[in-house]
């Protein structure tokens, strides 16, 4: 590939360019009489020379990259004629796609428009100009980063402060990695839930009860024929997590408790690592064991008792949702309780309280900041978890609050709208941004306050 | 001393509310445990089965007028070859009584759909066998397999088998030319419509591409951003901002980040779908704030004192970082990153949003083949309504959960080595 | 103040030996000089040793405490003292690794019998601490927690009855009867202690173990401790912990010294410091050592 091959070359000159520095930085040493009197050490002067000659290489090498499909695909497209030149975008995708085929050779050019095979030829034309264009403005700027590098080395030249300054840009543009990563997922979300907001009005999104996202193929009748209303996939999430939470609070809670204040250390080892086991089992393995284990049982057993559970009830879904998560809370929990003072339980026991009545009535009040922000991290992962409810929960969106009964809920549809042959830009495609919008939302918030009250409790304490 | 009394008085009803409380306690943690065992023998339980599958012995004769070849090295020739029709004459060889055409299709069932081609390979294997006979142990049809398996069971499933097909079975048994053998595809192979013939291959590959990517990226971004915010960044709201931002991304749910990579990587950039590339890219962006966290907590254990004494010797702060602080926290990073890739390993949203849901039956030899990872590949099979799938993705959770197991455990015993004691 | 000013000025007059003892270790069979044992004694303690592991930490230790006695531990940092005091009711169950063995009575009964009920135990002895460790509850919450634990007040007049009495006791009563649903931690280090003394009273317990009650606060609310002491002494069974050697002066009856987890002489108060029996207790109130 192109794009290795420059790789290569660049990464090959500014070892060179390494090599060649140090050595210069050696060659003005000597006559100075020794290494000691310049401002630096010589592999410092090498590096300097390495970054000059690579760095802004790298840079136009990653940008040209970035860039080149989309420009080439604009000229080309200015290039065509009025009545060629597509509508929308998803004309403009397959035209696109056939020009690039046609001028790969991939697809017969017999029987093709003429002005196509020609637009074919000139994609094709650009991107040998493009390749080599790129080629020689990165060794250019390779040779001039190396020759400038080369000139400075010098005694008096501090190789080390300019190769520690770079160093501190790198650093930090890996640090600020984070912040875009969260522009991204605001901006890419949001932009496409403007969209989906321009077909369907957000308070009918938000507050609509009938979710059927079936829209026409055809164009002109988008978003007529289907309603998008989330509510039956919000309270579906609500009532999974639920399940959930019910599930892994107590049971989380209690362990953590026991394993902290009561087990001795013999079964604190051995049940402690067994727990957080279900911490690093893959959710789609849960998903596989809801879905074909514990959903038919539960469906059997109501069937036992006279009761109609759905095959892919909110409440296999959620039990199995809550086993995940207890580890999540035990931890958690038993961090808060093991950060609660000794003195505090020495001051209750002293007066005769009980061990479980020290527990109950001084422990668990004083590590209740912590234990909160723990169950709230815990709902949001509950709120945020996929694989298990796309293989055990269902896709039909009920109204419904009866946990027996089968729900879909915000992060399978999803998945579902995303995962079916659609093109990208119909309705149902960004409703699912929309939702992605909606969860990223709530979940944020629920972290944020999490994480300040988790921080709060942990700074009273120490 | 009515005091006394009072709390004499309270004593039974309070040690007994102990009691109950205690058992509560272990109640709870025997549930944690019966929920891991009970998920574990099911799992096993459904997928050992898959390790071994059913084979049938037959006499093959390499008729070269009945394959239609006479020189091996022709492409075309052996393209165009049939392969299928040694199968089939062995069959009829093997059960000659067998005469209408609706019963001699069901006996060519029982053999797999793929076992032709499997023939090519063991005559290209050995091209001395043209013209020769060889007795072989052929793969079974899954039905047959099914069959097999849970007749052996004690509970004969036959729902999709004719009573003759019953019948050639007991016969081949009871002639011991079937039975399961070492089940080759599930490994060799990548997916495929057949069960018998589907394999973990493929995922497998996609799943060490895709990480391998995952590491190479995440390692040193993470490693340098945290070095950045522990030892460089001033104390202002900007790095505060960076905290948080890190703190919550890391409690993201993992399926926003696919909708980040399906928006950018894929629409933005055009970067081909459902390849380990993007694949790679997202698994980073996940694992980046694990691995930041980690590192942090990892340098922030190193005691200024070695610090310090690095600074007074004159050394610039990046040497103190690079020679000192860095080698001492690297197992602890290290730990941290095995730990972040085996949290990798096991997602699937994410890569069920870029795109990783198509059916992939070649195994991908670079990072822009389409490909898939491993959970989706459960993901898919455990969608198929073949129970010989069942067994399969049982099977291929094994698989899995036997890799994290190594992590996770090259993991600890990697921070047990290299502890230090301050 | 006075006692060792007056050691000192018998030390110069030369009735004091002057000289430090060669050897601060002692045999182990050592017996104990002074006044041990009382009659109508509140507890008893025979032979009890106490060990933390494989060490030894307490050495046969026997001595009564008198009821309505305030007896002052004294001795240099690391012989013993929290450690007996805390076998006194049985808080060193809570130490891992920790044994006790030998005879601890409490009105005759002895408290490590297997079928004694530590819960009971410890409402009748109660203990203030070092540091103060109010809960993270409110003032009223604090002392009520003990008698709603116990089961001692029936209803919530009676609840709050007990509560105005122990913080009058305590004395902190005038301090914080305008705010008591204020939390218990947002008070100065000496009215938490006093609240932490509220909350032992609050059960009506017979001994009060005290260990180094003042050692976190300053001398205005040392003093306010100090002569609280004196007034709960008329009440309860006082065993007092402390470095300083002026305040066991100034509150106790009697005074014990302990010497590397050996009690080497229990005596009168006065009689300690003025004219102590043993050398080891000498060379200790005069500052040789510790």
């Amino acid at each position: 590939m192109e794009f290795t091959n420059i790789l290569l070359l660049i990464l090959g000159l500014g070892a060179f360019a390494y090599y060649v520095g140090r050595g210069r930085s050696l060659a003005i040493a000597e006559p100075l009489g020794g290494i000691r009197h310049l401002k630096a050490l010589p592999n410092y002067y090498g590096l300097n020379a390495l970054l000059c000659c690579a760095l802004p290489a790298l840079g136009i090498l990653i940008l040209w990259v970035i860039l080149d499909e989309p420009v080439i695909n604009s000229l080309v497209i200015s290039g065509l004629s009025e009545e060629l030149r597509p509508t929308n975008t998803a004309a403009h995708n397959l035209l696109l796609n056939k020009i690039a085929n046609l001028s790969q050779g991939m697809v017969s050019s017999g029987g093709q428009d003429a002005e196509l095979i020609a637009a074919a030829e000139q994609m094709a034309q650009y991107k040998v100009i493009s390749g080599w264009s790129l080629m020689a403005l990165c060794l250019s700027l390779a040779l001039v980063g190396l020759y400038f590098a080369w000139r400075k080395v010098d005694a008096e030249f501090n190789a080390r402060r300019g190769v520690e300054q770079v160093m501190e840009y790198l650093l930090l543009a890996c640090a600020c990695l984070a912040i875009f990563t969260t522009v991204g997922i605001v901006f890419s979300v949001l932009f496409e839930s403007v969209q989906f907001f321009r077909s369907v009005p957000f308070f009918d999104f938000v507050f609509g009860v009938e979710w059927s996202p079936q829209t026409a193929i055809r164009e002109d009748q988008v978003g007529s024929s289907g309603s998008f209303g989330a509510v039956p996939l919000f309270t579906g999430t609500l009532m999974v997590s639920a399940v959930a939470m019910l599930v892994a609070v107590p049971i989380g809670l209690m362990s953590a408790i026991y394993l902290a204040e009561y087990s001795s250390t013999a079964v604190r080892t051995y049940a402690k690592p067994a727990l957080e086991v279900l911490a690093g089992i893959p959710t789609v393995v849960y998903g596989f064991f809801a879905a074909l284990t514990v959903a038919p049982f539960l469906r059997d057993l109501g069937a036992d008792f006279g009761l109609s559970v759905s095959s892919e009830s909110a409440l296999a879904a959620g039990m199995v949702m809550g086993v995940m998560i207890i580890p999540f809370i035990s931890s958690l929990a038993d961090d808060v309780i093991t950060a609660v003072p000794q003195a505090m339980r020495d001051g209750s026991l002293a007066m005769g309280a009980t061990h479980s009545e020290t527990v109950r009535r001084v422990v668990i009040p004083a590590a209740l900041p912590g234990i909160v922000g723990g169950i709230m991290l815990a709902i949001s992962r509950a709120i945020g978890e996929t694989m298990i409810v796309v293989m055990a929960a269902g896709l039909a969106a009920k109204l419904t609050a009866n946990p027996l009964d089968s729900v879909t809920t915000v992060t399978v549809q999803i998945v579902t709208l995303l995962t079916g042959d659609q093109e990208f830009d119909s309705p149902k495609t960004l409703a699912a941004f929309a939702l992605g919008l909606m969860l990223f939302t709530v979940t944020l918030l629920l972290n944020i306050f999490a994480l300040h009250i988790v921080k709060k409790y942990r700074e009273q304490y120490e | 001393m009515d005091n006394l009394q009072k709390i004499r008085n309270s004593l039974k009803r309070r040690s007994r509310s102990e009691l109950r409380f205690r058992w509560y306690g272990r109640l709870a943690i025997l549930v944690g445990l019966v929920a891991v065992l009970l998920l574990f023998v099911d799992i096993v339980g459904k997928g050992h089965g898959a390790f071994r599958t059913t084979h049938i012995q037959l006499e093959i004769d390499y008729d070269r007028d009945l394959l239609g070849i006479n020189n091996l090295a022709d492409k075309v020739e052996l393209g165009m070859a049939n392969w299928d029709a040694l199968l089939k004459s062995s069959l009829r060889n093997q059960f000659p009584e067998v005469s209408s055409r609706r019963d001699k299709r069901k006996l060519y069932g029982l053999v797999s759909n793929g076992a032709g081609f499997d023939l090519k390979d063991r005559l290209l294997e050995k091209p001395i066998l043209l013209d020769q006979r060889e007795t072989l142990w052929i793969l079974a049809d899954d039905d047959i397999d099914t069959y097999y398996k849970s007749w052996l069971d004690g509970e004969p499933y036959a729902a999709r088998l004719t009573d003759k097909q019953v019948q050639w079975i007991q016969q081949l048994h009871q002639q011991g030319q079937i039975e399961l053998q070492f089940n080759r595809n599930l490994f060799t192979r990548g997916d495929s419509r057949e069960p018998e013939q589907a394999g973990i291959r493929g995922a497998v590959i996609g799943s060490l591409l895709t990480l391998l990517l995952t590491l190479i990226l995440s390692f040193p971004i993470g490693v340098a951003a945290a070095i950045y915010l522990e030892e460089f960044a001033p104390k202002n709201r900007f790095t505060d901002f960076i905290e948080v931002n890190i703190n919550n991304l890391a409690a993201v749910p993992s399926i926003i980040f696919g909708l980040l990579g399906l928006a950018i990587f894929i629409n933005f950039f055009h970067v081909p779908r459902s390849v380990p590339l993007v694949g790679g890219l997202v698994l980073t962006l996940m694992t980046l704030p694990t691995i930041i966290i980690t590192s942090r907590a990892s340098i922030k254990s190193v005691p200024p004192s070695i610090r310090e004494a690095a600074l007074g010797m004159g050394a610039s702060k990046y040497q103190v970082v690079l020679h000192h602080v860095l080698p001492l926290a690297l197992p602890g990073m290290l730990t941290g990153a095995i730990i972040g890739m085996a949290q990798a390993l096991g997602e699937t949203a994410p890569l069920l949003m870029i795109g990783m849901v198509a059916f992939i039956v070649d195994i991908p030899q670079g990072f822009t083949d389409p490909a898939t990872v491993l959970p989706v590949q459960i993901f898919l099979w455990a969608d198929s309504p073949e129970r010989a799938f069942v067994e399969k993705t049982s099977a291929a959770i094994m698989v899995l959960l036997t890799f994290l197991l190594i992590m996770n455990i090259s993991a600890v015993w990697l921070r047990k080595r290299l502890e230090r004691r301050w | 103040m006075n006692q060792s000013a007056s050691a000192s000025a018998q030390k110069a007059e030369g009735t004091l030996k002057t000289t430090t003892p060669d050897n601060l270790e002692i045999d182990q069979g050592q017996t104990t000089v002074g006044v041990s044992f009382c009659d109508n004694a509140k507890m008893t303690m025979r032979n009890v040793n106490v060990f933390y592991g494989d060490k030894q930490a307490i050495h046969n230790i026997s001595v009564d405490i008198g009821k309505n006695e305030v007896i002052a531990m004294i001795g240099p940092s690391g012989c013993g003292k929290s450690t007996f005091l805390r076998a006194l009711n049985r808080m060193n169950d809570t130490v891992d690794g920790c044994r006790v063995e030998g005879e601890v009575c409490l009105d005759g009964d002895n408290i490590y019998a297997p079928n004694l009920d530590v819960v009971e135990l410890r409402a009748r002895v109660g203990m203030v601490f070092q540091k103060p460790n109010p809960f993270p509850k409110s003032i009223y919450e604090n002392v009520a927690y003990g008698p709603k634990i116990h089961g001692l007040a029936d209803t919530r007049v009676d609840l709050d009855e007990i509560v105005e009495n122990s913080l009058r006791r305590a004395g902190l009563w005038e301090e914080v009867k305008d705010r008591l649903f204020q939390p218990g931690t947002g008070l100065s280090g000496g009215q938490q202690q006093r609240l932490c003394i509220a909350r032992a009273i609050a059960v009506s317990p017979e001994v009060i173990l005290m260990d180094e009650p003042c050692s976190a606060l300053d001398p205005i609310a040392t003093a306010k401790i100090e002569e609280l002491i004196e007034e709960l002494s008329q009440n309860f069974t006082i065993a007092i912990v402390t470095h300083s050697m002026q305040q066991a002066a100034r509150v106790s009856h009697r005074t014990a010294y302990f010497h590397l987890g050996q009690l080497i002489e229990v005596n009168p108060t006065e009689q300690v410091f003025t004219m102590p029996q043993h050398q080891l207790t000498e060379a200790y109130i005069t500052g040789r050592f510790g």
